[in-house]
Order: structure tokens, then C-alpha cells, then sequence
């Protein structure tokens, strides 16, 4: 997966050995189960310097605002009304990061 | 299985129709083999976009569409919803008003590029193998081998998934997502990523409707609360009723041949 080999790829590049931890920002509103992530995750860093490393996610709370009052609230889901006027014309300020924040290795 | 997670073991191959016309094998990931455990450790900021790299392809493959004046729509549902056969019966519209090509993904075989093809549109299908999704880098391969003349409607039609695909951006200017009254009218609250990310939704195989329990209102209100900037299209490819709506849209689109 690509977040495997941004890590490896910036490990190798600092001139790391062995990757011990990647930190990944998933937002609320990104589309990935972070179950799923973390399920995956020691079956795709096998046979990688990311081997044994710790999956450290980063949980970022959706937020928006609305485009008819500018109202900012949090949103739970990809769909939500503005709290105070009731529009549905909503533009997502955070929640659909997804990134690899740092990464610690070994050298 | 899905190659998001690399849990698949196949590579996408690009193919146009007919035997012996593989044009692309070279598809993989790559695996390093470091360790030497016994040192000090450092930490280090990466901030980088996990999709960064796809999103970069598919900025690529929007400027060279747009270099051509290639209009691109993405078309994505479930599968079953009936987007080859819209497109079939689309193309023998569209043909001869304006240049039209198809570049067709699924995850085996060549049949639905074999249908594009008997209608006389120049076609190449994507072989995903285990992946549930095109992403930018197989469509800049399928582009530059279809090579689709200059001012064509290029249609991508996706591996049928309402999910994975609402992620990757392949460089297309619309999102077109197709919805058959076969399926749940509730569609668009359980797959909201897809509806979000679509600009026009096609309600499919309209027909139908006497025979089934699908609320069309219900359906465009529950998909308009995710996505209110969302166009619709009611339509059955099979009897034609609505097509012309559909096609007067996508005459609209872009520079028509010599314009």
C-alpha cells in the first residue's frame, strides 16, 4: 500500500534501516476504516523495512462550514445540515486527510 | 480482495480487444529488504498524501486531456447497474455527431470492450486482475495507447464498485454515478462517499419501475441531501424512454467535432 512505501521510501532516503513506527492522519471523513487499515497493515509491511513497525493513527474530527450562513460545526458524517440555517450546501474545512504524518526508524 | 490494501496478487493489464494485444505488463509495487535493528532511532516529518501520488497522475492526465480538448467522464455504479449497455446504445447515438472513444476497466476479462467495439468506437479495456478500482496511472497507459483524437467525449467506465473508486481521481472533468431502480432507492445514504464525489447521477433502467419497489423521489432526495449540486438523468437505455435528455447533455459537452 502507499502509505508502506512513502515510509520505506523516507526511511531509506534519511538513511533509515528499519521503520518502528508510521503515523498516519486519518480523517473522520476520508473513506478508510481504520480497522481495516491496521488489519491490513502487518500483512502488507512483511518482507518491507516497515516489518514489525507500529501503525499510529491519528484520529482528525470533521469539520465544515456552511455555505449559505458560514456557520462552522462539526460533521459526524460525509452528509450533514447546517445547525443553524438548515442548508445542505456545506464545504468540508477537515475530516478527508489522509497522510503520513512521520515516521521513526532505525539507522 | 481489493489491491488498495496489496492483498491481491494480480498486476492490471491494459488490453485492447481481440487476442495477443497486451500492451502493458509492468504494473507492480516494489519491496525493500533493510533490517539492522540495533541502532538509535530518529523520528521524522513526512506529511505526505497517501493518494498524493495518484492525485499528481491524475492532475497529469487532465492537463493532456485538456491539451486535446478531450471532454472525460468517469462512469461508476455498482455492478449490474447497466453502464455498458447506457453506453452502447449512447455511442450508436453519439458516433456520428462527434468523435467519441471508451477506455473500459474491470477486474477480468475483454467482453464489455468487445461490445463498445461492435458499435464502431474506438475502445481499450483495463484488466485490474484483483483491484477494485482504475487509478490515474492506468488510465495516462490506457490514454496514450488509445490516443482518442482531438475534441472526443472519452468515456472511462469503471470496475463496478460504489465504493473504492469515489477515491481516485482519475482526471476526468465529471463523475458520472449510475443507479438501476434494480437497486435500493437508499443507495445514496449507504455509498454517500460515491454520491458526494459524482456531479450527475443516472437512475438506470427506469422501465423497470412498475415491477419494483423503488421511490425515484425518495432516491433523488436522499442522494440530493448528500450532494444538492447533483444533476440527474431518468432513463431506460432498453426502451429509450429519457435517453434524449441524456444526449442532448453530452452534445452539449465540449467542442463537437471542427468546433
Amino acid at each position: 500500500m502507499n502509505i508502506v512505501d512513502i515510509a520505506c521510501t523516507k526511511a531509506t532516503e534519511a538513511g533509515g534501516t528499519a521503520i518502528r513506527e508510521i503515523e498516519v492522519e486519518v480523517g473522520r471523513l476520508a473513506g478508510v476504516m481504520v480497522e481495516s487499515l491496521r488489519f491490513c497493515f502487518s500483512a502488507v509491511t512483511l518482507g518491507t523495512m516497515a516489518e514489525g513497525a507500529e501503525l499510529r493513527i491519528i484520529d482528525t474530527p470533521a469539520e465544515a462550514e456552511c455555505m449559505e450562513c458560514g456557520t462552522k460545526f462539526a460533521m459526524e458524517s460525509c452528509w450533514g445540515r447546517c445547525p443553524s440555517c438548515g442548508s445542505l450546501r456545506l464545504n468540508v474545512l477537515k475530516g478527508r486527510e489522509l497522510r503520513v504524518l512521520t515516521i521513526t526508524f532505525d539507522e | 480482495m481489493c489491491d488498495s490494501c496489496n492483498c491481491g496478487s494480480g498486476t492490471p493489464i491494459i488490453v485492447k480487444p481481440g487476442p495477443d494485444h497486451h500492451l502493458d505488463h509492468d504494473y507492480g509495487g516494489h519491496v525493500h529488504h533493510l533490517h539492522d535493528l540495533d541502532r538509535g532511532s530518529r523520528s521524522i516529518r513526512v506529511e505526505e498524501e497517501v493518494l498524493g501520488l495518484n492525485n499528481k497522475l491524475a492532475a497529469e492526465n487532465r492537463a493532456w486531456f485538456k491539451a486535446r480538448g478531450i471532454v472525460v467522464l468517469n462512469l461508476v455504479s455498482s455492478p449490474g447497474s447497466g453502464k455498458t449497455t447506457l453506453l452502447e446504445k449512447t455511442l450508436l447515438r453519439l458516433k456520428e455527431e462527434r468523435s467519441v472513444a471508451v477506455i473500459e476497466g474491470d477486474q477480468q476479462t475483454q467482453r464489455d470492450a468487445t461490445r463498445i467495439e461492435a458499435a464502431g468506437v474506438p475502445v481499450i479495456q483495463i484488466n485490474t486482475g484483483s483491484g477494485c478500482h482504475l487509478d490515474a496511472a492506468m488510465v495516462l497507459r490506457a490514454a496514450e495507447a488509445l490516443n482518442p483524437s482531438e475534441h472526443s467525449l472519452l468515456f472511462i467506465e469503471n470496475v463496478g464498485n460504489l465504493v473504492c473508486p469515489a477515491m481516485f481521481d482519475l482526471g476526468e472533468d465529471k463523475k458520472v454515478v449510475i443507479l438501476s431502480v434494480g437497486e435500493g432507492d437508499d443507495k445514496p445514504l449507504k455509498y454517500p462517499f460515491m454520491f458526494h464525489a459524482a456531479s450527475i447521477c443516472v437512475i438506470s433502467k427506469i422501465d423497470l419501475l412498475p415491477y419494483v419497489d423503488f421511490d425515484v423521489a425518495a432516491c433523488r432526495q436522499y442522494a440530493g441531501s448528500i450532494n444538492p449540486g447533483l444533476r440527474f438523468f431518468e432513463l431506460s437505455a432498453k426502451t429509450g424512454v429519457g435517453m434524449e435528455q441524456w444526449l442532448d447533455w453530452l452534445r452539449g459537452l465540449g467542442g463537437a467535432i471542427g468546433s
